[in-house]
């Protein structure tokens, strides 16, 4: 177990390298760049002048430069279209509104997904059962946007219950993390209830029953303990998602998190804006699949992770 | 065998919807893309901007834009946009993940070690971070190649998604392959003397065809919603050309307590929305009708 976490995080750097290498040759092949946008014409003699100040003359510059200051300082330099703003700065004050945004999205999910599951699965073939498989089809199919516009046409346009967009309070968050929690929620259900019923039909569930335990204990403590395997799993790539999927949902609702910023990065071809996004991201995915697969094999004694090991 | 029906059921009507929405689609195009017509995508009036719909005339069935285009034309060329990428970017993906999930499982050694860790390098990149790199960095040499911005916003569109989009399938046709490949019937036909290609394409591909068709099939629903998110984003398809994701996000962008111009969102969200669910139907009913295993417990 040991030996597997620590091959685990001694392979991270390495992947992280590769990563930035990608990223930097797609964007440094990409048209257009940050010093030669409408608003700003400049001349030739100020963009060499720009270029130098951010070691951007030539790739070899580029890459000379920015990985050693990140590697030693953990500073992914100055943002080339923020005026006056380091990467790190954007990263310090929106990762945080990103990371709240996808942890609530992912919890209501896990909460009413499982919830859903659950109940379809006691109640199979029932009214409750189709109207789950109905919502989580309808989950799966409709692009977050959509379900986003929805939401702002309900609860804010007709019932006035929540702001529309912004950031700051409780009530501005309810939205925005319901839309993003649509998918992931319908994706939780149907896993739980998939595996709901296969746990459900196996003998210790009767045995459960048979010497006397309340219903409720035997589905919560007996079967959904094993049947949340694959829901545990799903949660590494469905937190991940909530996390990068608010692209969509931080432009609709105007909340100030990294998506807009990665969006704004990309349109402006600022290079080490993109980078340090990507590779924050990319950082965060790879721990949290880490965590997922440790986390596994503390819940399933049976998962022997050392035989993954080479 | 009530369930077998059901998902027989499933494949067809979710196959019905989307064959009646691609032929109007389809069918509708030299309308739609004729500029004398009143359906024409870009034609644009400027005496009857955001007219609601209204159902005497066909052009005005789903009212009109904020530069008074027809938005049953935008959404029919939008819809065969939107179909298109889907399709393509799916093909792309499916060849690719195939032909590396074949190459990967059946030499195995380091080629499989080395395809394997590029599949994991990308996997550590979000999907929709990786489609929009894609993006920006083919959008220049494809345009240089195809003389044609319109074209390579296109082809830009689905290559990027494609070739971001293959890891799963590379991953799951690699399983199966590794698993056929200790089969008798392969050792045999390796022991005949049948050369590599033959092994593959006669002996592997066979066996694999219900796993493609099912990843194939819900790849494409995938596609379009990828392409959607990024014509919403703004980094799509360029107007004036329409997709559905533009046109939702126009429609959004519309919706105000002041003016509801609710078509404007109402259409291009339910067209997108019954084609994907269409698809999944399919995609599902497939996995089921393809898997046994799962007869009993499904949803």
């Amino acid at each position: 177990m040991t030996r597997f976490i620590a091959w685990r995080i001694a392979q991270l750097p390495l992947i992280l390298a590769v990563i930035y290498v990608i990223t930097f040759a797609l964007v440094w092949i990409a048209p257009g760049s940050p010093y030669e946008n409408n608003d700003r014409a400049l001349s030739e003699a100020a963009k060499t002048d720009l270029k130098k100040r951010f070691h951007a003359e030539s790739w070899e510059k580029f890459l000379g430069y920015y990985p050693w200051q990140i590697v030693r300082h953990g500073d992914f330099g100055p943002s080339l279209s923020y005026e006056g703003w380091s990467v790190n700065d954007i990263l310090a004050s929106a990762l945080p509104v990103s990371m709240a945004l996808g942890l609530v999205a992912i919890w209501i999910a896990l909460m009413l997904g499982s919830a859903a599951g659950v109940t379809a699965a006691l109640r199979r073939g029932g009214v409750l059962d189709l109207a789950s498989l109905a919502i989580a089809l309808v989950g799966v199919s409709l692009p977050a946007f959509v379900v986003a516009g929805l939401l702002i046409a309900i609860f804010s346009e007709w019932l006035h219950w929540f702001p529309s967009g912004g950031w700051g309070g409780i009530r501005q968050m309810v939205l925005p993390a319901l839309a993003l929690s649509s998918m992931p929620m319908a994706y939780i259900a149907r896993l739980t209830r998939v595996s709901m019923l296969d746990t459900l039909g196996n003998d210790f569930v009767r045995t459960a029953r048979a010497k006397g335990l309340p219903r409720w204990t035997v589905v919560w403590k007996h079967a959904f303990r094993n049947a949340f395997l694959p829901v545990f799993t799903y949660l590494g790539p469905a937190t991940a998602y909530t996390m990068t999927g608010s692209f969509v949902v931080e432009t609709i609702f105007n909340i100030p998190g990294l998506g807009q910023h990665f969006v704004n990065g990309v349109k402006n071809r600022d290079q080490t804006l993109i980078l340090g996004t990507v590779l924050v991201y990319a950082a965060f995915l790879l721990t949290l699949n880490l965590l997922v697969d440790i986390g596994y094999a503390l819940i399933d004694p049976r998962i022997e992770i050392a035989e993954k090991s080479p | 065998m009530k369930t077998r029906g059901f998902h027989h059921r499933r494949i067809g009507a979710g196959g019905v919807i989307l064959l009646v929405l691609l032929g109007t689609c389809m069918v509708s195009l030299p309308w739609a893309l004729r500029p004398s017509s009143n359906f024409y995508y870009d034609r644009q009036r400027a005496n009857s901007p955001l007219i609601a719909p209204q159902e005497h005339n066909a052009w005005l069935w789903f009212g009109t834009g904020k530069l008074g285009q027809s938005l049953l034309g935008e959404c029919l060329v939008g819809g065969v946009i939107s179909l298109t990428i889907g399709l393509a970017a799916a093909a792309i993906s499916v060849v690719l993940g195939v032909g590396v999930g074949l190459v990967s499982g059946y030499r195995g050694g380091w080629i499989d070690s080395l395809l394997m860790r590029i599949v994991d390098v990308l996997y550590a990149l979000p999907y929709i971070l990786l489609v929009i790199l894609f993006k920006i960095a083919l959008e220049h040499p494809l345009g240089k190649l195809l003389q044609s911005t319109t074209a390579s916003n296109l082809v830009v569109l689905f290559l990027s998604i494609g070739l971001v989009s293959w890891l799963t399938m590379a991953r799951v046709i690699r399983g199966q392959v590794l698993s056929l490949r200790t089969l008798p019937f392969v050792e045999a036909a390796r022991a005949a003397g049948a050369p590599g290609h033959r092994i593959f394409l006669r002996h592997l591909l066979p066996n694999l065809v219900g796993p493609i068709t099912v990843y194939a099939t819900l790849m494409v629903p995938q596609a379009i919603l990828q392409e959607s998110i990024l014509s919403f984003l703004g980094i799509g398809i360029q107007k004036p050309l329409p997709t559905w994701g533009s046109l939702a996000s126009d429609g959004l962008i519309a919706l105000s307590p002041v003016a509801s111009c609710w078509w404007l969102l109402v259409f291009p969200c339910t067209l997108l929305g019954v084609t994907l669910l269409a698809l999944n139907f399919v995609g599902d009913g497939l996995r089921d009708a393809f898997d046994p295993k799962r007869e009993g417990a499904k949803i």
